[in-house]
């Protein structure tokens, strides 16, 4: 694969919280097109990986780029240098250190919902959607004011328009957000995300809390947005039907380390990720 | 959206409703200023209402930085003095800064503005230009302020964030009464001379209640304004969430600094308005506790509520200088008797008004209008339906 | 340097003195945020009540009886405060809590007003507090050197306390983690208000203490010291016993060393403190002995 295809590129990442490692050094690919699952128990590093590549945190090391550019890039520095425990701590440090808040990230082209459902509460289905336009657009704060942007805030609610008709949610579009049911919600995430036009869409545990047969429609939903908005899909999973059903590649971690990669029947039949999963017994 | 609004009848009813009390209301002005005969009434009226006009720009400023964009601040008092004294510098006639800054020999600025434009377009319309013109300086100055404060603070969190704009709003009443600048803001000492409402004409006309309700007027319909556009739904994420905004591309500081420095431009212009209706000033008045009385009007009023914090604004000021005076006064007069009330004495007036205040925090929590406006669109929506449901009740079907 | 130590002692001997009272503000302060993570903004004015109280205490009885009254009233309305006005908002969001301390703030302030008629009230002489003793160069009152030791014996009285007892331990637990103490079977409530009642207790001391030095008390005398005093847990890291009393004898010290600068910068006696607080918000949010808290995402 040349350097291009890769939309994501994860190198050596390590996040180290006072002496906890909640990700051990990971490195990953994923390229464009495709959809990418990352996988592991509770509490083994999976949304950690996510905001470390999304700057809700920075990284204690490693490089992040995207598209073929670094994006995160950073190195123990402080007190960190005397308490790191990870590998490669020299690797990054004649570079200087990159990292750039949430939104640039976003402003970059990666969208992300959250596994915990981070609607705006006191909005509408339209507001919530129509908001996540807000970065692309090229008004400033005296033109909006003063509505001098009429053209393009029409473009901006006709899109979300749009956007909600095709995800079936137009019905919904002046109810307040949070009234929606569960799936409905998390599909209204989804959109959301949308809005924004990423290239790059991170799903935070989609699944989280559907039945199977929810759970059967979002990974056929999570197919067709795929193909329809020409996105890559990386996405952190419990519900192993989905990942399998859906997943080009399986990142599997544990401990915060990479324990398996590979396609969805090899990981099915991958020894330490039945162990990991299940517990080793002991003899 | 749009297309269906501009179809609505309701919103075009109720954009003409607003229009015509809004003319009604400024002739009403124009009316008490100049033809009204001066009586008991009216010398309660018009000071209330000037103040009340004043305060609901004042509340509706802090609202679109507590209410919309979440950021619990508590600095306003600092930019309604940095507003006030902008005004009133640039406001004193020169041949009044000797008796003004007597301290200071007459102090560092020798030029006011209403005076420089009376001489160029006469007397009333420099007055009139001017005191504009000093306004808006007043917002800008107040604007800069905040700017250069939002820097550090606004990284702060909740709690830490408010006790950081009070601290700020301390330092700056601190440095506003400091000698070192008393050349400028004359130390300790009170502004006076400058430019008032009395002096607000056109031609013959007086409009020194008119002149706060304009001014007030244009600004918070710029508020609304910005409130109902792009930047006002991304302020209304930061506070409903601010990790899902910044994942969204909003940047948090560039969206908090500007609600900052905008209400703090709109905070200063109501510190100018306030100046001119107080006809003196002095930095030793602005302190937290006025700060906390207009984020309580503004909790009367409901958090994320403009025409909550209007009405609040009018109310409080109403009740507070007007209506329940007579809780300070010993007595009241009902149906021409004197009833003497033992524990009616001066101070009552405020506990009452502490209380109510209490019991709107803890058991009406959302104020008069909650998060709601009121909208005439949406009375006479309200209304009609109200008709379609009778006449449906009459027999006569759909 | 002996003719600066001359010129500043008197400074530097109030400063300890006002140090100490503030102290003894902030501890109820700093326990209040530890467990409810509440600004308690009318903290400041029931100190201003104590004194109150004491003014109309000392007109109709002695001043053996007065005292423990003082106590006793200032305990009681800090009990009151929060059951009526915080508990019932303990599910609601921080910033409601927080406009309700505000307007208790407001309401005890215009109660003062309604009932000192706006005049200063003479604060009493405490007979020994009150006398004047001279050290070197400087004259002062036995309060002055009563208040550090005074404050150190309290102060270990209530470490040990908050260590030792069954409630204490409850105490550090709430402040830890409300809900999982509360799942463990601790009873919240008694909890919260024993932190009140502690820290109204020491308030009330703490303004026996402030207004001996002034010559009367008015419904704003609160006001100032409690923002102080705040501002002095904050520095010491809020929620920590310690880093309170430190910084609060570092601000009663630096604001009188101002003070002894000269007429000209005595504006900045009370705004140096802010500064301070910016300064300690912007470099270590924490405060010197502040634990770091992480939101999770």
């Amino acid at each position: 694969m040349s350097n291009t295809d890769i939309v994501l590129h994860v190198e050596n990442v390590t996040m180290q919280f006072g002496g906890v490692m909640a990700v051990n050094d990971l490195s990953l690919d994923v390229p464009k097109g495709k959809i990418i699952a990352l996988i592991g128990p509770n509490g083994a590093g999976k949304t950690t990986a996510f905001n470390c590549i999304t700057g809700v945190y920075e990284p204690t090391n490693g490089l992040v780029e995207f598209c073929g550019l670094p994006m995160v890039r950073n190195h123990p520095r402080g007190k960190m240098k005397k308490l790191y425990q990870g590998e490669h701590a020299d690797l990054y440090t004649h570079d200087p250190a990159i990292a750039p808040s949430p939104d640039k990230i976003t402003e970059l082209g990666i969208a992300r919902t959250f596994q915990n459902i981070r609607l705006w509460k006191s909005m509408t289905v339209f507001d919530n959607v129509l908001t996540a336009k807000h970065m692309r657009a090229k008004q400033n704060v005296f033109s909006a004011t003063f509505r001098a942007n009429a053209k393009e805030e029409k473009r901006m609610r006709d899109e979300t328009e749009a956007l909600l008709a095709e995800q079936d949610l137009l019905q919904y579009r002046d109810e307040l957000a949070t009234s929606l049911p569960y799936g409905l919600q998390r599909r209204l995430e989804i959109a959301r995300a949308l809005a924004t036009s990423p290239k790059l869409l991170l799903l935070d545990e989609p699944a989280a809390g559907m039945n199977p047969q929810e759970t059967h429609e979002l990974a056929q939903f999570i197919q067709q947005i795929q193909e329809k908005y020409d996105l890559t899909v990386f996405l952190i999973e419990h519900h192993m039907d989905l990942v399998m059903q859906i997943s080009d590649y399986i990142y599997v971690i544990d401990f915060g380390s990479e324990i398996a990669q590979g396609v969805p029947q090899e990981i099915q039949n991958n020894q330490r990720v039945i162990d990991a999963y299940l517990g080793v017994s002991e003899e | 959206m749009d297309k269906t609004l501009q179809k609505d009848p309701a919103k075009k009813i109720g954009a003409a409703i607003a229009v015509c009390l809004i003319a009604a209301l400024y002739i009403f002005l124009i009316l008490l200023d100049n033809v009204l005969p001066a009586n008991g009434f009216t010398l309660m009226l018009i000071p209330v209402l000037k103040k009340g006009a004043i305060y609901s720009l004042i509340c509706v400023s802090m609202n679109l930085l507590n209410g919309f964009t979440g950021l619990f601040s508590l600095g306003q008092a600092g930019f309604l003095l940095v507003g006030a004294y902008a005004y009133a510098i640039f406001a004193i006639p020169s041949d009044q800064h000797a008796a003004v800054y007597q301290y200071f020999d007459g102090g560092a600025i020798g030029f006011s503005i209403p005076e420089a434009l009376a001489k160029v377009l006469g007397e009333n319309a420099g007055a009139f230009l001017g005191a504009v013109i000093c306004i808006i300086l007043a917002g800008l100055v107040a604007a800069v302020f905040a700017a250069l404060i939002g820097i550090p603070v606004l990284r702060l969190k909740s709690d830490y964030l408010a006790i950081a704009t009070l601290g700020f709003a301390e330092i700056i009443r601190a440095i506003f009464q400091w000698n070192g600048v008393g050349p400028v803001t004359n130390g300790s000492n009170m502004l006076r001379k400058y430019t008032s409402f009395s002096a607000i004409k056109i031609g013959e006309i007086k409009l020194a209640t008119a002149f706060p309700f304009f001014i007030a007027m244009i600004c918070i319909g710029l508020i609304v304004l910005l409130i109902n556009s792009s930047y006002g739904r991304a302020f209304k994420a930061v506070r409903d969430d601010e990790v899902a905004a910044e994942a969204m591309g909003i940047s948090l500081f560039k969206h908090k600094m500007l609600s900052f420095v905008i209400s703090s431009f709109f905070a200063g212009v109501g510190g100018a308005l306030l100046a001119m209706y107080q006809t003196t000033i002095q930095a030793n008045a602005f302190k937290s506790a006025m700060t906390y009385e207009i984020l309580l009007i503004v909790v009367i009023g409901g958090i994320g509520s403009v025409s909550g914090s209007c009405i609040a604004s009018f109310l409080y000021i109403a009740c507070n200088e007007w209506w329940l005076r007579f809780l300070d006064s010993g007595g009241v007069t009902l149906f021409g008797k004197e009833i003497t009330v033992p524990f009616f004495r001066d101070g009552f007036r405020k506990v009452v008004f502490s209380v109510i205040i209490m019991v709107i925090v803890l058991f009406f929590s959302r104020g008069i209008m909650g998060d709601k406006e009121l909208s005439f669109a949406g009375l006479v929506r309200k209304l009609r339906k109200k008709k379609t449901a009778e006449a449906a009740e009459g027999g006569a079907g759909k | 340097m002996s003719a600066f130590f001359q010129a500043n002692l008197p400074y530097l001997l109030s400063g300890i003195s006002v140090g100490g009272q503030y102290a003894l503000i902030a501890i109820g302060y700093t326990m209040v945020y530890g467990i409810l993570r509440l600004i308690n903004f009318a903290h400041g004015d029931v100190f201003m009540v104590a004194g109150l109280v004491m003014v109309y205490a000392t007109t109709a009885m002695p001043m053996y009886l007065s005292i423990p009254l003082v106590l006793i009233v200032t305990v009681v309305l800090g009990f009151t405060i929060e059951r009526v006005a915080y508990k019932p908002l303990r599910s609601a969001p921080r910033m409601s809590v927080m406009i309700s301390a505000i307007g208790v703030s407001y309401l005890l302030q215009n109660c003062a007003l309604y009932f000192t008629g706006g005049l200063p009230q003479m604060y009493p002489t405490i007979p020994w507090l009150s006398d004047s003793v001279t050290i070197g160069p400087a004259t002062t009152k036995v309060v002055t050197l009563v208040t550090p030791f005074l404050v150190l014996v309290l102060v270990i009285a209530l470490v040990r306390f908050i260590q030792k007892t069954k409630i204490g331990m409850a105490m550090r637990a709430v402040s830890r983690d409300f809900e999982t103490s509360q799942l463990m079977g601790i009873k919240i409530n008694s909890v919260i208000s024993m932190t009140f009642v502690i820290g109204c207790f020491l308030a009330a001391v703490g303004s026996l203490l402030y207004f001996t030095n002034y010559p009367s008390v008015v419904p704003t005398s609160g006001a100032m010291p409690g923002l102080k005093a705040f501002v002095a847990a904050v520095f010491g890291g809020i929620g920590s016993i310690p880093g309170a009393v430190i910084g609060a004898f570092l601000i009663g010290i630096c604001e009188n060393i101002i003070k002894g600068l000269g007429s000209n910068w005595t504006v900045f006696s009370d705004a140096f403190t802010f500064v301070l607080l910016i300064i300690v918000l912007l470099v270590k949010p924490t405060g010197i002995f502040g634990e770091k808290a992480t939101d999770k995402v």
